[in-house]
């Protein structure tokens, strides 16, 4: 029975810079990763008994005046020693593509679209990248900051699944 | 049968003679079989009115299809957002005259407390609405109001009903 | 005339090659048969859904047929995505109190109970005991109420109609205590920030105890109609299984990860509101079919009534709501006759309980799984950002698994099983 403190502490001996900050605010414990080795690190996690992926979130921080303007929260779960951990990472406007981990994790699949349809995050190698909650017409990213919240775009119809049957 | 004014004669014989218009008009609106394009609330209260406690079969419609091929009261229960509109325009125009609408809830009538890029602020906007029903979820007892009220428009109603202009979008904003 | 012979009967029998010829020949036939190789086959594509009578809520699944075999799906989901995330982040906190109670409108309660929860630990606010107690029954009737929502629609698909108006039956009973409590029928929105929104009726306590009286004669009449009815058994038992590893993978919770086989229920694991003093059990299935979910979910009805019970035993007295007047809206008549509470009770209704910057993630086990928001907050009245962990949304994630390999049929029992509610899994 790992505790928390020690996987944390494990995970920074291991990845050294890459783990930008570790802080504990109201209780949980929150990992802050760069995103370059944000894909190790999940997978180290996993290894260490995170084998639940509760859900993954996006945050676009226009208005809290972060370094970078969006954010990735990973929400992980251990089942057996009954740990919860967040990992995040900052990403940045200009190139906001960040390494899938839905092959580590099948509920990142469908996570991850709904942070690519929301905010327009980019996951790198994700079996079928597409808009999963507005319609596949939709232009633009309905959760940033600066998308008008009153305006609705029409779609002419339904979408053609048949390339989505063969893709995961 | 036998709206005033309406010549409802009967016979000692046992035959009863009438206009041709009522009859039609007595038999659409005591057989409105509905199509419940449930989305969401509103389709519970839906189920609500169609159980024994609220029990619609009172009002002859009991029977819902599912298919709009078979049936004559698209009753749109819940928010209908820009992505489903194209479905509910479809299922609408696969109907067959006579047919009548129904707009269940906050949501369907005006896009509810929703009104943001997402939900199609009242189905008016893509199909003709008959009966509006206020409320977020409506109770049971206002969706057997609306076909009564329903009921007593049929019957106001000539035996061929005009032709429904196609409606222009309103452009979202 | 010639040919006139005559046959002798004894000859007829040795007539061999005459007789072995039409089996040879039905051979060759069979043989063509099973050598669909060169049979000209096109895949039949069949869309179930948006609007579908079975399925409860509006997404679509797309497949692949192999003759009646599913041999690729793909789900789509999003006809009822609202733009809730959006929304609340121009409401005030307690403005987003409605907006909770449609995600899961089946148990709306839950909702407000898991929102509300999250928003006091940003605060960092303790609740009263009898709010604790109070929150905790309306959780456990409306987890009766979605079980028995679910259960019935999972029956009526499989095609055993009754049993859904004997459970409508139970559910009318308890929605009209939740009604005179809060005055709703649905979509009740009686919890608030740091307590509820009023205390309890006269006869709460008499009113609950007799509409819980229905709910275990409606479970009786049901198992005794479907638990080892022939039919029943052989359209539920192993269809849709999924393995404990692959359930919690897909990110299952809830009573569908505790039919794989996993020990998993937050009112356990984490016990809030003295969820470790109640004595329940956790139903825990073994092969995670569509008969375990439906059976898991029986058995939680029943635990869910021992609950409130004990629950109904030990409701202290006291306030309902804490004594922050930086939380809680002052009593009507002090604002109708204090400056004071006057101002103090604007302040919280136009710019909002001022939450400290930060956040968190909290959850509870609502009926269908692990219910989690996570909230951000800039210091203001208005939420900055709040994402909802929905439970249906995973298990939809896990529907395409679920269904590939089994018949067209199978799609609804699996579907019914998963208790998906459109209103979470699109938010």
């Amino acid at each position: 029975m790992k505790d928390l403190d020690s996987i944390i502490e494990q995970v920074e001996q291991r990845f050294g810079e890459a783990v930008e900050a570790s802080d504990r605010p109201f209780g949980d414990a929150v990992l802050t990763v760069g995103r370059t080795r944000v894909r190790d690190v999940l997978s180290h996690l996993k290894e260490q008994g995170f084998d639940l992926l509760l859900d993954i979130g996006g945050v676009d921080g226009l208005h809290l005046g972060r370094r970078e303007r969006f954010e990735l929260v990973y929400n992980l779960y251990a089942l057996e020693s009954d740990l919860r951990l967040r990992v995040k990472v900052f990403v940045p406007e200009s190139d906001m593509t960040v390494p899938t981990v839905s092959d580590l994790w099948m509920s990142a699949n469908w996570a991850e679209r709904e942070a690519y349809d929301m905010f327009g995050f980019v996951f790198a190698g994700h079996p079928n990248l597409v808009r999963i909650l507005c319609h596949r017409e939709f232009v633009g990213h309905a959760l940033r900051k600066d998308y008008p919240i009153m305006k609705g775009q029409w779609a002419t119809g339904t979408s053609d699944l048949r390339p989505d049957l063969e893709r995961e | 049968m036998g709206v005033k004014g309406i010549p409802v004669t009967k016979h000692e014989t046992g035959l009863i003679t009438t206009r041709l218009d009522e009859v039609i008009r007595w038999g659409r609106k005591n057989s409105l079989w509905p199509l419940p394009f449930g989305t969401a609330c509103c389709a519970i209260e839906f189920m609500g009115a169609v159980s024994s406690v609220f029990d619609i079969s009172r009002f002859g419609a009991e029977l819902v299809r599912f298919s709009p091929r078979q049936s004559d009261l698209l009753l749109v229960a819940g928010t209908i957002n820009y992505k489903l509109g194209p479905v509910l325009k479809r299922i609408y125009d696969q109907m067959c005259e006579p047919r009548y609408v129904i707009s269940m809830g906050a949501c369907a009538c005006s896009g509810g407390f929703y009104d943001n890029y997402a939900t199609i602020q009242g189905i008016d906007q893509i199909i003709p609405v008959d009966v509006f029903i206020p409320g977020c979820p409506p109770r049971p007892d206002a969706v057997l109001d609306a076909v009564v009220k329903l009921q007593e428009m049929i019957d106001k109603e000539p035996q061929r009903r005009p032709r429904q202009p196609e409606r222009e979008r309103e452009r979202p904003r | 005339m010639a040919g006139n012979e005559h046959i002798d009967p004894n000859e007829l029998e040795s007539a061999g090659p005459v007789r072995e010829e039409p089996a040879a020949a039905r051979e060759a036939d069979i043989a063509d048969e099973t050598s669909l190789d060169d049979l000209d086959v096109e895949p039949m594509y069949i869309n179930i859904g948006p609007t579908h009578p079975a399925t409860h809520g509006t997404f679509r699944v797309f497949c692949k047929l192999d003759g009646e075999r599913i041999a690729k799906a793909a789900v789509e989901i999003g006809y009822l995505h609202r733009g809730f995330e959006k929304t609340v982040e121009t409401k005030t906190y307690a403005l987003v109190i409605p907006y909770t109670d449609r995600l899961n409108y089946c148990s709306g309660l839950v909702n407000n109970v898991g929102y509300c929860k999250a928003v006091e630990r940003l605060l960092g606010v303790t609740i009263t005991p009898r709010t604790e107690i109070i929150r905790v029954i309306i959780c456990e009737i409306q987890r009766i109420m979605d079980h028995l929502i679910c259960v019935g629609a999972n029956l009526v698909d499989i095609g055993a109609l009754t049993n859904f108006w004997y459970f409508f039956n139970a559910r009318e009973k308890l929605n009209d205590v939740l009604e005179a409590l809060t005055g709703a029928r649905l979509t009740y929105s009686y919890v608030r920030v740091g307590g509820l929104a009023w205390d309890l009726p006269k006869g709460f306590e008499q009113n609950v105890r007799e509409a819980l009286k229905t709910v275990p004669k409606a479970i009786r009449d049901v198992e005794g109609l479907v638990k080892k009815n022939r039919i029943f058994v052989d359209r539920a038992r192993d269809i849709g299984a999924i393995g404990a590893a692959d359930a919690v993978s897909y990110g299952f919770t809830g009573p569908c990860l505790r039919a794989s086989g996993v020990n998993h229920d937050l009112r356990r694991k984490k016990p809030y509101y003295h969820y470790d003093e109640f004595d329940f059990d956790v139903v825990i299935g073994e092969r995670g079919d569509v008969y375990d979910r439906v059976f898991v979910r029986v058995e939680e009805m029943k635990q869910s009534l021992r609950i409130v019970e004990q629950a109904l035993k030990i409701l202290p007295g006291g306030p309902i709501n804490i004594d922050d007047k930086n939380v809680v809206l002052p009593e009507k008549q002090r604002v109708y006759s204090s400056m004071e509470e006057l101002i103090n009770h604007f302040k919280l209704i136009i710019e909002g309980v001022k939450v400290p910057p930060g956040e968190v993630y909290d959850a509870i086990e609502a009926p269908n799984g692990e219910l989690g928001f996570y909230i951000v907050s800039d210091g203001s009245g208005k939420p900055y950002r709040i994402k909802v962990r929905p439970p249906c949304f995973y298990l939809m994630n896990g529907l395409k698994k679920l269904i590939e390999g089994h018949m067209v049929a199978d799609i609804v029992a699996i579907l019914a099983g998963l208790n998906i509610i459109a209103g979470e899994l699109d938010r």
